[in-house]
């Protein structure tokens, strides 16, 4: 199969800079990027099609192999609507991420760190139990974990850390209600 | 055998149900079913251990089995079959089963949280014990032990609430999976190895499997090691105290009579035929005989009666594992009447054990003291079971004790004299600490009070006194036993000395050393208080506990640091990292491979295409270069519009039509969605890691015209699309080819979608609207007219921008008609009248060019997917010349009802074929004759079609809905709200000075 120079190198350079604006923190650029390649893959579909040939429209003097290769077309055609589609998503999410936090920057999943700066203890695994020699003692709510030296203060970090997470979280949303409590103010005065 | 495998499963199913209802007295009810299986058995028991135990289904004679396809293609089949090594392990299954199950009603109390569960499940655990020793298949087999395990975790973590509980039902999880992991991979082993799953069969071609070496000596400690893990083998034997947690009925059935079985009954299974592998010796008898000592050994330490009990299963299991592994017709007969005398008295014992934790409040040896004196029937029963573990005539634990010595003696060679001395040194612990069980819970202690002892009810001890009953009348008369062995022990070539069990042998070197053992036990016993300090003092050679817990902290400690490596949290070096693999591993199989090098190459095909292709660079490239948004986002356009030229120029009409519709409508969503963000890309400083981002995006480009040019060289065969012409044609009654295969040939991919298309609209309303799709309409006579979109700073601008103002204004007000149906709700400074005037004549026009594209589209290039985006173009031209309710009045329709019928005439067109006769999707051709328009052919596909174009206006509709009317509104409003705080201070001034 003869190989169509133009098309392949039109399409490199689209994945090449989809890819540079694909991995940068600027969500818009982010987003141009998604498309470049997008139109990257459909050049790429399109050329491993085969070369150019009638429209694919029937007649019957045509010979099937003198046709433009129909099936990556309709390949094509549901990737184009199907980029339209995540295009319009990604652009509400910028929309949303610029209403919530004024951004429009890919930031560092806080949760993510937080992860990776664990440590591997594990209460419910590593805490020392003491070995119960009844099923039925006396204390039966007590978990019978011991809790071990230090632990307390990892612990009020976690929930330091998780009512911050809360609060973050609140602002975000008090913020989308205020919107709506003043349009239902706006309706109440008309 | 089925019907008993069924009703076991079914009655747990219901078992919650019937725990509501009837409270614990529901466990008899649950115990009735084993029990009633367990009298089946018996009666037709002959029927199992008489036929010839070797001979396979379907052959005369064979033992009664089941075989079901279940799944064909990958040879597995539900296949029972119930031999005589089956049938002995069933009679224990379900009659200890049945006993446990009754002595829970009196163990549990009403309130106790999730009875309901745990009796379904105990009673669940013995239909999956009961099908894994009737399983004929190895996956069959496999399933069945998993169960086991999954069960036993749930039911050895009965005590939720508590961490003990949990973690130690844990341990025996992780532990016993590791092993069944094993042992599937050996099964699968010897299974593709023998061409069959049906275990009769391996068995019967055992020697033949044998002889191919390696392979299966590899498999068969893989299977074995599985077992050993099971059966709590030495290195895996600390799971099995460790899952003491469990309530003491489930440690009576699961860690006595069943469970822990389930690993010696796989080798009583293979020994027939694989003994004679590699490394079966030291892993069944070298493993079996140290598990034996150290069990014995540690029984010795502990001071939790139940503790003394686990360890001393965990001897025993080394025990009767090493008896199994010698592979004789003799140690056959003693293995399997050692299991039956195990289960007897082992159970009968934990549930003593449950009696006085249940009573006494604990199980420590220190505490317990006087219960002989209190409890004198149990201590009777707890008495005779000890004493026929410890080996005691006239015990059935004797019996058997005599048959196994009696075939390590008459077993040969060094190694032989080895195990037995091993066994006789185990069996002295074993007699030491069946002493100390006796003495620990039920003796005088110095200096302690008797321990306070509830009465126990005869309903509550009746399920260990018939196990007690049991072990004394089979040492009485052990013919029985021996009658339900000898089919399994047929199997194995018979040994010269045929063993019997009985009572009485006469003076024999066994007898002897029975009597060794006896009294060298009882010294050891007498001799506790040195015996203890040696212990203390020698250290512990292997604590596997230790190493399971490091272990674990390792993979613990390696799985953080793996994550805190790469869920770093930033998006842009997970992206890299799965591109630098996408580029290296392709790279990597090139070099390795002889990669095809294009040999005809063209440079370009039209001059036209080279001249597109150098646009799109261009446009690519200032894409990149771009510092201000809507700059990049034009340039990213001329890239999409070149393609709808190449599309053109390459013959792909339809492609070209949608690239060119969609281009433009992403364009405006893309004006209307980012008009509020500010102009230059950068709010915060722009990324950094130019260079890296650069090199990964050169490569990634080359990397794939490499992969492309590659493909394309080697590509030899013709495209399956040759036949679509025709198919299009004939099959689908349309010209377009394309469009053919996009709502017949390939429909299903078409529905899905859209499917996804109305997904991702939906997707969009609710981003933007956030609470719901926002579909309710307020139409345009209810507004205000020119409210919308006014200049708010009110002749502030200086006095050339306020008279324009005022010259607009004055303008609107004279106009008489609008052009528009809500041209008016607009503020006049931001209406265009030549813009809605031709937007009014265009609209028309534009909706029903796309109808036409839509019913056409079968012949010529167009179809749902062209036309639909047509209309959205339509309607984002009304859209911007007249306002958001102009919108709202060119949709009579909420895009959410659009989106939903084009989905339900999709689905109905693939439907009605089915219920009309036809197949899903099946299209006809309708052919008519029209006054005006003469001969036409309508395709049923036509309606496919429609389903798409309404979904796909729905889409664009809602997209200018939620992108343009709303983020209109909000920035209206958000205006208006910080002019009117300015107002307000201005106001608030305003008055100062006037004071």
């Amino acid at each position: 199969m003869s190989v169509n120079v133009t098309l392949l190198i039109v399409m490199g350079v689209l994945f090449a800079s989809g890819i540079y604006l694909l991995l940068e923190r600027s969500l818009t650029r982010v987003l141009l990027g998604i498309i470049l390649v997008g139109n990257g893959v459909n050049l790429l579909i399109l050329a491993a099609g085969g070369r150019s040939g009638h429209a694919p429209l029937y007649a019957a003097d045509i010979p099937a192999e003198d046709y433009a290769d129909p099936l990556p077309q309709a390949l094509i055609l549901t990737a184009i609507v199907i980029t339209f589609a995540v295009t319009a998503f990604l652009l509400a999410m910028i929309y949303r991420s610029w209403v919530i936090a004024r951004r429009d920057e890919l930031t560092d999943d806080a949760e993510d760190r937080r992860v990776a700066a664990k440590s591997a203890y594990d209460f419910e695994e590593d805490s020392e139990v003491a070995v119960e020699t009844s099923e039925f003692p006396e204390d039966a709510d007590d978990d019978g974990a011991v809790e071990r030296e230090g632990d307390p203060v990892r612990s009020a970090a976690a929930r330091a850390a998780g009512e911050r997470l809360a609060n973050d979280f609140r602002q975000a949303s008090s913020e989308e209600s205020a919107g709506t409590n003043n349009h239902r103010r706006n309706r109440k005065a008309r | 055998m089925a019907v008993v495998l069924i009703a076991l499963f079914a009655v747990s199913a219901v078992a919650p149900l019937l725990f509501r209802r009837f409270g614990r007295a529901s466990f008899y009810l649950l115990g009735a079913v084993p029990a009633a299986a367990f009298i089946w058995l018996l009666v037709n028991f002959n029927s199992f251990t008489s036929p010839n135990q070797a001979a396979l289904a379907g052959e005369d004679n064979a033992p009664p089995g089941i075989v079901l396809e279940w799944i064909p293609t990958l040879q597995l089949e539900l296949a029972f079959r119930m031999d005589a090594l089956a049938a002995v392990l069933s009679l224990l299954i379900l009659g200890v089963g049945a006993l446990v199950l009754f002595y829970c009603a009196r163990y549990f109390k009403n309130e106790d949280a999730n009875i309901g569960p745990f009796g379904a499940q105990l009673l669940a655990f013995a239909g999956a014990m009961f099908g894994l020793v009737i399983s004929d298949d190895l996956i069959l087999l496999f399933i069945f032990w998993e169960i086991t395990t999954i069960l036993s975790y749930l039911l050895v973590g009965f005590a939720r609430a508590r961490i003990f509980a949990r973690r130690s039902a844990l341990q025996a999880l992780l532990v016993t999976t590791f092993g069944g992991l094993a042992m599937l991979l050996g099964l699968v082993m010897i299974g593709q190895s023998a061409g069959t799953y049906r275990l009769s069969e391996v068995m019967a071609m055992a020697p033949e499997l044998v002889s191919r070496g390696t392979l299966i000596d590899v498999a068969i400690a893989l299977v074995l090691l599985g077992a050993v893990s099971k059966s709590a083998l030495v290195p895996f034997h600390f799971w099995l105290p460790g899952a003491m947690a469990a309530p003491t009925p489930v440690s009576a059935y699961l860690h006595a009579a069943a469970m822990v079985k389930a690993g010696i009954y796989l080798v009583a299974r293979l020994a027939p035929g694989f003994s004679d592998t590699t490394y079966w010796d030291p892993l069944v008898i070298g493993l079996g005989l140290a598990t034996m000592l150290i069990g014995g050994w540690r029984a010795l330490r502990q001071t939790d009666i139940k503790l003394i009990l686990a360890y001393g299963t965990v001897s025993q299991l080394g025990f009767l594992m090493l008896v199994m592994g010698q592979a004789n017709a003799g140690a056959a007969i003693a293995g399997l009447a050692m299991m039956l005398a195990h289960g007897f008295f082992k159970a009968a014992l934990f549930l003593v054990v449950g009696i006085i934790d249940h009573q006494a409040g604990t199980r420590d040896v220190r505490l317990l003291s006087g219960l002989w004196r209190t409890a004198p029937k149990l201590f009777v029963i707890a008495l005779l079971t000890a004493a026929s573990m410890a080996g005691i005539p006239p015990l059935y634990g004797f019996v058997a004790k005599e048959s196994l010595l009696e075939v390590l003696v008459a077993a040969e060679g060094a190694w032989g004299t080895v195990v037995l001395i091993g066994v006789v040194l185990g069996s002295i612990l074993t007699v030491a600490y069946s002493a100390r069980f006796i003495w620990g819970g039920f003796a005088n202690k110095q200096g302690m009070p008797a321990t306070p002892f509830k009465a126990v009810p005869w309903l509550f001890m009746a399920s260990p006194t018939v196990l007690t009953v049991v072990t004394v009348g089979f040492g009485l008369y052990p013919a029985p036993i021996e009658h339900a062995v000898s089919g399994f022990a047929s199997l194995f070539p018979a040994t010269e000395h045929p063993i019997h069990l009985a009572l009485w042998h006469g003076f024999t070197p066994v007898l002897g050393l029975s009597g060794i053992m006896v009294v060298g036990g009882l010294l050891l016993f007498r001799w506790r208080t040195g015996f203890g300090a040696l212990q203390a003092r020698v250290p512990a050679l292997l604590d596997a506990e230790r190493i399971y817990k490091g272990t674990l902290n390792v993979v613990d400690e390696l799985a953080v640091w793996v994550t805190g490596r790469t869920q770093r949290g930033s998006l842009p070096f997970y992206l890299g990292v799965i591109l630098l693999v996408a580029l290296i591993v392709p790279a990597v199989a090139a070099i390795a491979n002889d990669t095809p090098v294009p040999t005809t190459i063209a440079w370009f095909d039209t001059p036209a295409q080279l001249v597109t292709g150098l646009c799109m660079i261009v446009g690519a490239l200032a894409a990149v270069r771009a510092n201000k948004r809507f700059l990049a986002v034009l340039m990213v356009s001329v890239t999409g519009y070149g393609m709808a030229f190449i599309f053109a120029l390459q013959g792909a009409p339809d492609l070209a039509l949608t690239q060119l519709l969609v281009e433009t409508i992403v364009l405006v969503a893309m004006v209307l969605a980012l008009r509020v963000l500010p102009p230059p890309l950068w709010t915060a400083n722009p990324s950094g890691h130019r260079v890296a981002r650069a090199v990964l995006g050169i490569g990634f480009g080359l990397a794939m015209i490499a992969i492309a040019a590659t493909a394309m060289a080697s590509r030899v065969a013709d495209p399956i699309s040759l036949s679509f012409p025709e198919l299009a044609y004939y099959g689908g009654a349309g010209k377009n080819i394309v469009n053919v295969t996009l709502v017949d040939i390939r429909v299903w991919d078409t529905f899905g979608e859209i499917t996804v298309l109305a997904v991702a609209a939906t997707g969009v309303a609710s981003l933007i609207f956030v609470r719901g799709r926002g579909d309710a309409r307020r139409r345009a006579h209810d507004v205000e007219p020119g409210s919308v979109g006014r200049a708010r700073a009110d002749g502030s601008g200086g006095s050339r921008s306020a008279a324009a103002l005022a010259t607009a204004r004055h303008f609107a007000q004279s106009a008489k008609d609008a052009w528009l149906v809500a041209g008016k709700t607009m503020a006049p400074e931001s209406r265009s009248i030549i813009f809605e005037v031709v937007a009014r004549l265009v609209f028309h026009t534009i909706i029903l060019f796309s109808i036409y594209l839509l019913l056409a589209g079968h012949n010529t290039p167009g179809g749902g997917f062209a036309g639909g985006l047509l209309a959205g173009l339509a309607m984002t031209i009304r859209y911007l010349a007249g306002g958001r309710f102009e919108l709202v009045e060119a949709t009579p329709i909420s895009p959410g009802t659009l989106l939903g019928l084009g989905l339900g005439t999709a689905a109905l067109s693939g439907v009605v074929p089915l219920l009309l006769g036809g197949h899903l999707f099946q299209s006809a051709v309708w052919e008519f004759a029209l006054p005006l328009f003469g001969e036409h052919k309508f395709v049923t596909a036509t309606f496919f079609d429609i389903g798409v174009y309404l979904v796909v206006v729905g889409l664009v509709v809602d997209v200018l809905r939620s992108l343009g009317s709303e983020i209109d509104e909000k920035t209206e409003k958000r205006g208006a709200r910080s002019g009117g705080g300015r107002r307000s201070t201005e106001a608030r001034q305003r008055t100062g000075a006037g004071r």
